[in-house]
């Protein structure tokens, strides 16, 4: 499996993983070890950026997990600045998952503040990562203004509805020139294998893993199936259907010239 | 960043050999894909696709039809000077010819425009050569302001200018600039080019990045067929498309391979592409790219033109003269290639229709 590269750091696996909604960090901490992720995505409204032992963060100091402070509760481009560089001087890391949803019910992504917000943090030396609608206009802006990759949802976070937004997803990847990483609304292992397959860069999970009841199992049943569908993209599918044609009505011409 | 750090990283040679390597499976499997990467595209183009041809055709004219309805838009060339100072080995207006050389006036202009417009044309393609002293910026400036108000287009086929110089003239109502790379293959790039600035391969190679940065709204990349081998020099053109596409991603983009006409000057083509390899190369750009536009000049014959314009083109020129001052009053002397179909725009609009599909003059206004 080719690994794959974002700014400055290599990753093997193409599991990005989220740190909410598990029922204690002990349980947390197994199920992202089991999930062989590199990169572990942290809402900073949860750590207590003033205390260095902070207990979430405790139970993610292990060499293979990168930091990724996500923005999750900011509602505008300038809370998003402001709550980065927090983020980027409490955790030392200069990587951010933007994140700037204004709506608290579908906790969808505001486009417009998202790529202000790019373009500012981008000039301030953040590697960012949007989390954003599957628009693939603004995904070619996201280029322009300097994000490291895009991370387009595949239906509405945490609602684990899967691949709803597929035929824009398809688009995004083949137009992108930055790695795309599915995020949102992935809710089984199959959804994340049928992103991959596509020829998503990664992909985010975080609900699927945390609410099943037994989430290191399920840790581990994400791990293959992102495996598994980059393995079948690497590997390019076999066709789907192939056509026969007899005659040659479009071409016999070709013998009369 | 430009295309040429792309094409770097791609040896001629290593092309070349995987291209002629592909295999029927490789055919099979690229016609099959839903969508087929520059690894089909390779397949689609080599020796092993050309008995798959009927089902080139079929996908490629269902893919055409898809995405541009039963239309072909015709266009016309408006050649306003043949003085050149390049020494292209393969065109007439290579400046050791001993050909009259002229560029047209304003008036002398005028007078084209009057028969053109009354064909029934709306866009129109200047042309001339690589003279910056006589045909540059100065020169197109007054055209531009000349042209505007009979043209809903106007588009440029002319030596390479900076970005800046585009930007300027898309503001007088520039549309599409086409600049062919003739080749790719710039080890041999100088045997073709023997003087002048069109010597300069990167200088060349990177106009569409400078059109891309200027925002024209279109860009047409081409290569001359029968220089170097075609199957390698139109997968280039490829990688340079998909790498335009995804940099200027709000850019047109549309595509010719133009094959060597006699001319003035005594060069043959080292590598001549067949009819059928021509058709196979246009149906494999149109499975491998569903929205490029594909035209194809009076270069061809009526016959070829006719029965291949269901099969993936979207452009023709339709009455096209070579020569500047040609409509008003034809001087064959002064052409840049003798032209194989030579029906009035009339007549060939009657050939489209004659297979059901309409003839568009026009698809813009000036005033938008």
């Amino acid at each position: 499996m080719q690994s794959l590269k974002i700014a400055d750091k290599t990753f093997t696996s193409r599991l990005f993983t989220g740190t909410g909604k598990f029922g204690s960090n002990q349980e947390m901490e197994e199920a992202l070890l089991e999930s062989g992720s590199q990169l572990v995505t942290v809402a900073l409204k949860r750590v207590d950026l003033n205390d260095d032992n902070d207990d979430i963060i405790a139970h993610l100091r292990h060499p293979q997990f990168n930091l990724l402070p996500n923005t999750s509760g900011v509602r505008n481009a300038k809370e998003a600045v402001f709550a980065a560089e927090l983020a980027r001087e409490a955790l030392g890391t200069n990587w951010l998952k933007l994140e700037i949803h204004p709506d608290p019910k579908y906790l969808l992504p505001d486009s417009e503040e998202t790529l202000a917000a790019t373009y500012e943090l981008a000039k301030r030396g953040f590697i960012v990562l949007p989390y954003i609608q599957a628009d693939p206009i603004l995904c070619k802006k996201l280029e322009d203004a300097g994000a490291a990759a895009v991370m387009p949802l595949g239906s509405p976070i945490g609602s684990n509805q899967g691949l709803e937004t597929r035929r824009f997803l398809e688009i995004i990847i083949e137009q992108s020139k930055l790695p795309v990483v599915v995020d949102a609304g992935i809710g089984t292992p199959s959804h994340a294998a049928q992103a991959m397959e596509m020829g998503a860069s990664a992909v985010l999970v975080n609900t699927a893993i945390a609410a099943s009841p037994n989430p290191v199992q399920m840790a581990r049943a994400f791990r293959l199936a992102v495996e598994a569908g980059r393995l079948a993209f690497e590997a390019k599918l076999a066709p789907r259907s192939s056509q026969a044609h007899a005659t040659s009505p479009l071409t016999g011409f070709l013998s009369t010239l | 960043m430009s295309f040429e750090s792309v094409l770097n990283q791609y040896s001629w040679k290593e092309v070349h050999e995987s291209i002629l390597a592909k295999t029927a499976k490789d055919v099979e499997y690229a016609l099959a894909s839903a969508k087929p990467d520059l690894e089909d595209f390779k397949a689609l183009i080599s020796p092993a696709a050309l008995p798959y041809i009927e089902q080139m055709a079929q996908r490629s004219a269902d893919l055409t039809r898809k995405r541009f309805g039963k239309t072909i838009q015709l266009y016309i060339p408006l050649y306003l000077s043949n003085i050149c100072e390049n020494r292209c080995v393969y065109c007439g207006f290579n400046a050791g010819n001993s050909i009259k050389r002229k560029i047209l006036t304003l008036d002398e202009i005028m007078a084209e425009v009057e028969v053109i417009k009354a064909m029934g044309y709306e866009h129109i393609l200047l042309v001339t050569g690589e003279a910056p002293h006589r045909s540059g910026m100065d020169y197109f400036r007054e055209v531009f302001k000349a042209l505007r108000p009979h043209f809903a287009q106007i588009s440029l086929e002319i030596q390479p200018l900076e970005a800046h110089e585009y930007a300027e003239l898309t503001e007088m109502g520039l549309h599409a600039v086409y600049i062919y790379q003739e080749t790719y293959n710039r080890d041999n790039y100088l045997n073709y080019h023997h003087a002048g600035r069109k010597q300069d391969f990167q200088w060349r190679l990177e106009t569409p990045d400078r059109l891309g940065q200027a925002k024209v709204h279109k860009i047409g990349l081409g290569i001359l067929a029968g220089l170097e081998d075609w199957r390698t020099d139109t997968f280039f053109c490829a990688l340079h498309l998909n790498y335009l596409e995804k940099t200027y991603w709000r850019t047109k983009y549309s595509i010719a391979f133009p094959r060597l006409r006699p001319h003035q000057g005594s060069f043959e083509p080292n590598n001549p592409m067949t009819d059928a390899q021509l058709l196979q190369l246009i149906c494999a750009y149109r499975i491998f790219n569903n929205e490029v536009e594909i035209s194809i000049s009076t270069r061809e014959s009526a016959l070829y033109r006719d029965n291949i314009l269901k099969l993936g083109v979207t452009t023709m020129s339709a009455g096209s003269k070579t020569e500047p001052g040609g409509y008003a009053v034809e001087n064959r002397e002064l052409e840049q290639f003798a032209v194989n179909d030579d029906r009035s725009a009339a007549e060939i609009e009657k050939a489209i229709k004659a297979q059901g599909f309409e003839a568009v003059w026009k698809d813009w206004d000036g005033f938008m």
